[in-house]
């Protein structure tokens, strides 16, 4: 990074996310967010020099290249726009070209932003068009995802409840963060091992919501950040990752896609023991037993012990010296297209020291972390209290 | 630039989109000595609505090989904001090499249907204007406002088809004269059928090299000198229709300036685009326009304004002029323009 343009977190704004926010158009949801951002930042639109947006499928909405519709809303008339769209890591790649504007010298202040209003359309439905030559399971992400989770159960020999913890983990912290879509206080670990299974081994209760909702950013460059009067976090690596859904030999519980991405922003941030050194972890858990799956994955866990981490309580705010998806996660918000852009906003939050509630206390170094796809597109960040 | 290669035809009945552009992709590579391990960068573009299927665009990273795992991003717009993504982490000094692709295979549906589906989705979309219809909206105030004449375009379209012919990838080559042209009855008043794209099904890769690596790879790599993009107001009922702001700006950020412009590659679906951009990039009469036939003689959506960036490229690395402008839009009567200035040494 010795040559490249410094970038940094000022602004985070973030909707509240429901399973339908009626109350909104799509206009008025990103401009929640982006004003947030904006408020937070304590920048004007005039500020602004240009906009990222990130978004899955357009079925989703049923908008053909929505940021035509939104340029208007995010403040875009004269300025460059544009859309990335690269599946479930879309939010953190979002946040990567953004980042890219600043590190790379061709724009001073950039807004990101990413959305999904899946109450629009049926996320079901648009994942299940029928293709050409290419069997439809029409069983969503949940029925592609059990088998390799199974997998990992087989492999490791973990017990069979880990899952839940997981997701009543996620869930407890959700209750500490207000913008959260799934609160329930009453929720119990028999609720989660009772509720039905969907995709064995993966319970109702254990799946990520649909959710509603926008998240964005405001980043700026090194001038930018250090005239900053209030928090900021500086970015201190970013990699994007991506192999093939399908081929021989394809280790997909940690695919070679995720471990290459990992050890691309570790050697950018300086770190040698992600264990001791990452304070915070916001990564992208969709169906519970992700998250020791990722530990693993990330070099947070050996090979086969992920699991131990959860259930010794490792990742659990309360009490845990790695506390993972302090915000309630994907498990408790689910707006696709922003999910990974959430994380990578919760991370600059942390170090920020700006996560309310669900603050960890003194984290200096976050992570953040998406994926997509087949578990075959990544894109990560490591954002630091200090400049790197 | 170093390298491009691409494909349109009228329709490609009998492959996917990833059985086509695996060609284009490797091939492009292997022209100048290069495999998937030697870029450091790629970035695609192209479009679900299009294809017909969400994460379509995850079919054909297979195509680029990306075992090993590949540094790889996408956007859901024209291939030439792949190439702008690509060009900014260039800028970062991360990466020497980019490659870059896009396609789409429109053939499958009514393309001036589907674009409706771009337009405000609460209180335009629902009455399905169609792409025709938006574009005639701009074309009857041009021609009431005396800005441009039936002949003028009639003479763009003429000029176009001219050109066309010598253009392997055209996909419109009937020629035709501006009499006969003025005689063809409108298909969507004032717009006649020539002055509308030629639809195809296709696509184009690149590749972007930085510094040294550039002149290892091609012995006059076209390169960029400026490059920006801007977005006009999507309402149709804010904006002059008859002027470009958005072209403008992005021209006066690249660099376009008063300089000499050999030719000009634009990202002008229809007669009255054409017309338009010229204007508001400032192009003069010394400047040729489309000689690549352009989008009127082959429109592949989404790869076309990649195209006109690599049919640019490609002249000036034959040595056909030393200066050009090579533009690409998106959008209801190009609401987003992306401008490109290209030199040779």
């Amino acid at each position: 990074m010795a040559n490249k343009e410094r970038a940094a977190v000022i602004g985070v704004g973030q909707t509240k996310y429901a399973s339908n926010r009626g109350d909104v158009s799509l206009a008025g949801l990103v401009r929640e967010a982006a004003y947030r951002a904006l408020e937070m930042a304590g920048k004007t639109w005039a500020e602004i020099d240009a906009v990222v947006i990130g978004k899955a499928p357009d079925f989703f909405e049923g908008i053909m290249m929505p940021e035509l519709y939104l340029a208007e809303a995010l403040g875009c008339v004269g300025k460059p726009i544009m859309r990335v769209h690269t599946a479930g890591s879309v939010g953190g790649s979002t946040a990567i070209v953004a980042s890219s504007l600043v590190h790379g010298g061709v724009h001073d202040t950039v807004l990101t932003l990413g959305f999904e209003k899946q109450s629009e359309s049926n996320a079901m439905w648009a994942l299940s068009l029928p293709s050409p030559f290419t069997t439809s399971i029409n069983a969503g992400a949940g029925g592609y995802f059990s088998p390799i989770i199974r997998r990992y159960i087989e492999h490791t020999g973990a017990p069979d409840l880990i899952g839940c913890m997981v997701a009543l983990k996620d869930r407890q912290h959700a209750l500490r963060n207000p913008y959260a879509h799934y609160r329930d206080p009453e929720l119990t670990f028999e609720k989660i091992v009772e509720s039905p299974m969907l995709w064995d081994p993966i319970r109702f209760s254990e799946t990520c919501p649909s959710s509603d909702g926008a998240c964005a950013m405001v980043l700026t460059n090194e001038a930018g950040g250090d005239a900053h009067d209030g928090p900021v976090a500086w970015v201190h690596g970013t990699a994007m990752r991506t192999e093939a859904n399908n081929y021989g030999g394809r280790n997909v519980v940690s695919p070679q896609a995720s471990e290459d991405c990992a050890a691309a922003v570790y050697s950018q941030a300086g770190i040698t023991n992600p264990r001791v050194e990452i304070d915070a972890v916001e990564m992208y858990v969709p169906f519970s037993w992700y998250e020791p799956m990722w530990l693993e994955s990330l070099g947070f866990a050996d090979e086969g012990e992920g699991w131990r981490m959860v259930e010794q309580g490792t990742t659990h705010i309360d009490g845990g010296d790695l506390p993972v998806n302090c915000s309630g996660g994907v498990l408790s918000s689910n707006p696709i297209g922003a999910s990974g852009m959430i994380r990578f906003a919760e991370a600059a939050l942390q170090v920020m020291g700006e996560a309310g509630d669900h603050q960890v206390d003194g984290a200096r170094k976050a992570f953040g972390h998406a994926y997509g796809g087949g578990a075959q597109y990544f894109a990560m960040w490591i954002v630091g209290a200090a400049k790197p | 630039m170093v390298a491009s290669m691409q494909r349109q035809e009228a329709s490609i009945d009998d492959e996917s989109e990833v059985e086509f552009m695996v060609p284009l992709i490797h091939g492009v590579k292997a022209s100048i000595g290069l495999s998937q391990a030697d870029i450091g960068f790629t970035c695609s573009g192209s479009s679900d609505f299009i294809a017909g299927q969400a994460f379509s665009f995850v079919m054909t990273i297979d195509g680029a090989n990306p075992v090993p795992p590949i540094s790889e991003s996408h956007v859901e717009m024209d291939g030439a904001w792949a190439l702008y993504e690509a060009w900014v982490k260039l800028q970062t000094g991360d990466i020497d090499t980019a490659l870059v692709y896009s396609y789409s295979k429109s053939s499958g549906g009514s393309l001036r249907d589907v674009l409706a589906t771009q337009m405000d989705p609460y209180y335009v979309a629902p009455l399905w204007p169609d792409a025709f219809a938006i574009e005639a909206l701009a074309a009857r105030q041009l021609i009431e406002g005396g800005m441009v004449s039936l002949v003028e375009l009639a003479e763009i379209a003429s000029r176009s088809r001219e050109y066309a012919a010598a253009n392997p990838n055209a996909v419109q080559t009937a020629q035709r004269s501006v009499a006969e042209i003025m005689a063809e009855a409108p298909v969507m008043d004032p717009l006649r059928p020539s002055d509308l794209p030629t639809s195809a099904d296709g696509g184009c890769a690149l590749i972007l090299a930085s510094g040294e690596r550039a002149h290892e790879l091609c012995e006059r790599p076209a390169w960029i000198r400026g490059i920006d993009h801007r977005s006009d107001a999507h309402t149709l009922g804010v904006r002059d229709l008859t002027t470009s702001m958005s072209a403008s700006l992005a021209a006066h950020k690249a660099g376009v300036g008063d300089d000499k412009v050999d030719f000009a590659e634009l990202y002008a679906p229809f007669t009255t685009s054409q017309h338009l951009l010229t204007q508001a990039l400032g192009l003069s009469g010394n400047t040729i326009i489309n000689p690549s036939g352009g989008a009127l003689c082959a429109h592949t959506m989404m790869a076309s304004g990649l195209i006109r960036i690599g049919e640019a490229a490609q002249r000036i690395s034959v040595g056909d002029g030393d200066r050009a402008v090579a533009h690409a839009g998106s959008g209801p009567n190009l609401q987003q323009n992306l401008v490109c200035v290209l030199e040779g040494d």
